[in-house]
């Protein structure tokens, strides 16, 4: 029956045609060119608002963000994710992805954060003091250790070990109260929010002006607090890396460190306090 | 007489029938050669490994378990019975299996979290159900549970009415005409059903995590394990992803073996016990 036959290779084409399809073709793009950003998942809302401005500048950039936590940018990188800039929230994976061959050049620090713990608005959990984490049947929730924000929180807590009124032990028995180890830093966030967890350890960048209607905030001195150095750097994968230079280079500039800074950020270099006049 | 059309065919089932299995096979037999076998046994006697291993059995079979006693009546009901909205009630049976997991995730957070729907009143009586097994046990329940419901009531639907009736002439009483009659005829297929649902749950991850966090020993399950070993220690990722793989494909295989068509059983002469 010749219909039939006919009806099946029509439908092959038409599934030919949908999978080609797919597909975006470059011939018709007279578009803007798409810088794509790899981003730890702390920077969400600051690199949103640096693309937003970008793009308002150099209508010619189309900048797209893949926001996870570090490890795993820097995993999908080195199985050959193509992308074209790199922001990583700790020196530890920018090295992988550095060791892996597969950044252009040196990677450059454009901020730092700071940690904090937060508690969800009701305070089910009765967290007043950084000591209160240590008590017994709390339920707290940081990133993974992989996650930089996980790695730091466990240095931090070390930290707050030695410092007095806080003992030696204080770490173990707050590790004790882990409930979840989550993969990024928002994760943390969401537990908290929710009201799910008692407590959580995120970047002080972290609470955004929606997240702090629902937690509150408690800060870790100065002198106990971990100092999370984020840096960037131009992928070798980059389709256009003029683009990718462009980001980074808007990112690294003053305009683009006094958006990071209203998002919470600290100034990339250490002497420069104020957000308005960084040096870069 | 092998016509021209007819040989363009076959060419062309042939093709796609190769591609399909390319992209099928490929990355199964991508995860069994990359480790040496001594190295991937090695691996998998490691604590971190046996405990995930643990967890997931414990749990999956707990999810399977409920969703058997909570899923029978209602395979059941939607197998005997007609009423109003039962198209509407069969989309919400099947509407687990569609769903993204982690959409599963938010949604049991949102009901049975501290805060949630039922989860505050539960936490009046000091229940808390995140970060637990047991919100394991129902995020698998509830992803598990199409595929047994699905399974169970197209088994019910097999079996003749005649046999429900005469048991029922016999004075037989609905529980007797389910339990010696009904269960019996359509047991492969809720056989089926229940290791089909059993092994989604072991290969539960989206709502897992969502709602049950990730900590070993607790709620860190197999899958879980693989996803947060990927980023440390890919060695192991890929052991324990063997393991699911061997796992998952042996329970297919059984299912495959069990005797699928009861109502030929009694065809063949035998009567039901």
């Amino acid at each position: 029956m010749p219909g039939i036959q006919r009806r099946g290779w029509a439908s092959y084409l038409a599934l030919a045609a949908i999978l080609l399809g797919a597909e975006p073709n470059p011939a018709f793009a007279q578009q803007p060119t798409d810088v794509t950003v790899f981003a730890a998942a702390s920077l969400k809302d600051a690199f949103a608002a640096v693309g937003d401005a970008l793009g308002q500048r150099r209508p010619a950039l189309a900048v797209h963000f893949n926001f996870a936590g570090s490890q795993q940018l820097a995993f999908q990188l080195d199985q050959g994710a193509r992308a074209d800039v790199f922001a990583s929230a700790d020196q530890r994976w920018m090295q992988t992805v550095r060791n892996s061959g597969l950044i252009v050049g040196t990677p450059s620090v454009f901020a730092r954060n700071r940690l904090v713990v937060i508690t969800p608005a009701a305070n089910p959990g009765r967290v007043d003091r950084l000591q209160d984490l240590r008590r017994h049947g709390l339920k707290l929730v940081l990133a993974a250790e992989a996650v930089p924000a996980g790695k730091y929180s466990r240095e931090a807590l070390g930290r707050l070990a030695g410092g007095p009124g806080f003992g030696a032990d204080y770490l173990t028995q707050v590790l004790r109260n882990v409930v979840s180890q989550e993969e990024n830093v928002k994760a943390v966030v969401t537990k908290v929010q929710l009201g799910e967890a008692d407590a959580g350890m995120v970047y002080v960048s972290d609470v955004t002006p929606a997240v702090r209607r629902g937690v509150r905030v408690i800060e870790i001195p100065d002198e106990y607090n971990v100092v999370a150095t984020y840096p960037i750097a131009v992928l070798r994968s980059a389709a256009e890396p003029a683009a990718a230079r462009a980001f980074m280079e808007f990112v690294l500039s003053p305009d683009g460190q006094v958006l990071l800074a209203r998002h919470g950020l600290l100034p990339a270099e250490a002497q420069a306090v104020a957000p308005s006049g960084p040096k870069r | 007489m092998l016509s021209w059309r007819g040989l363009q065919w076959r060419l062309l089932t042939g093709v796609a029938a190769a591609l399909f299995f390319a992209l099928l096979v490929l990355p199964i037999v991508a995860l069994l050669v990359r480790v040496p076998l001594g190295t991937l046994v090695a691996r998998l006697g490691e604590p971190l490994v046996l405990q995930a291993l643990r967890l997931s059995l414990e749990t999956s079979l707990a999810a399977a378990a409920i969703v058997v006693s909570l899923g029978t009546p209602v395979a059941w009901l939607l197998a005997t019975r007609e009423f109003r909205g039962k198209r509407v009630l069969e989309a919400l049976v099947d509407l687990p299996m569609v769903l993204p997991p982690t959409v599963a995730g938010v949604g049991l957070l949102l009901a049975f979290g501290r805060t949630g729907l039922a989860g505050r009143g539960l936490s009046a009586f000091g229940i808390t159900i995140p970060f637990t097994t047991t919100a394991v046990v129902l995020a698998e329940a509830f992803i598990a549970a199409p595929f047994f419901v699905g399974a169970a009531a197209a088994g019910f639907r097999e079996v003749e009415r005649r046999y429900l009736d005469a048991a029922a002439t016999l004075r037989a009483s609905p529980a007797t005409v389910f339990f010696r009659v009904m269960l019996p005829l359509a047991l492969p297929s809720v056989l089926a059903g229940a290791t089909m649902s059993w092994a989604r749950a072991l290969g539960e991850f989206g709502a897992t995590i969502t709602f049950a966090g990730n900590l070993p020993g607790v709620t860190q399950t197999m899958p879980l394990a693989v996803y947060v070993a990927l980023q440390t220690d890919v060695e192991a990722a890929i052991a324990l992803s063997v393991l699911l793989v061997v796992l998952s494909f042996t329970v297919l295989l059984v299912v495959r073996a069990l005797p699928l068509a009861p109502a030929t059983l009694l065809r063949a002469g035998r009567e039901p016990r």
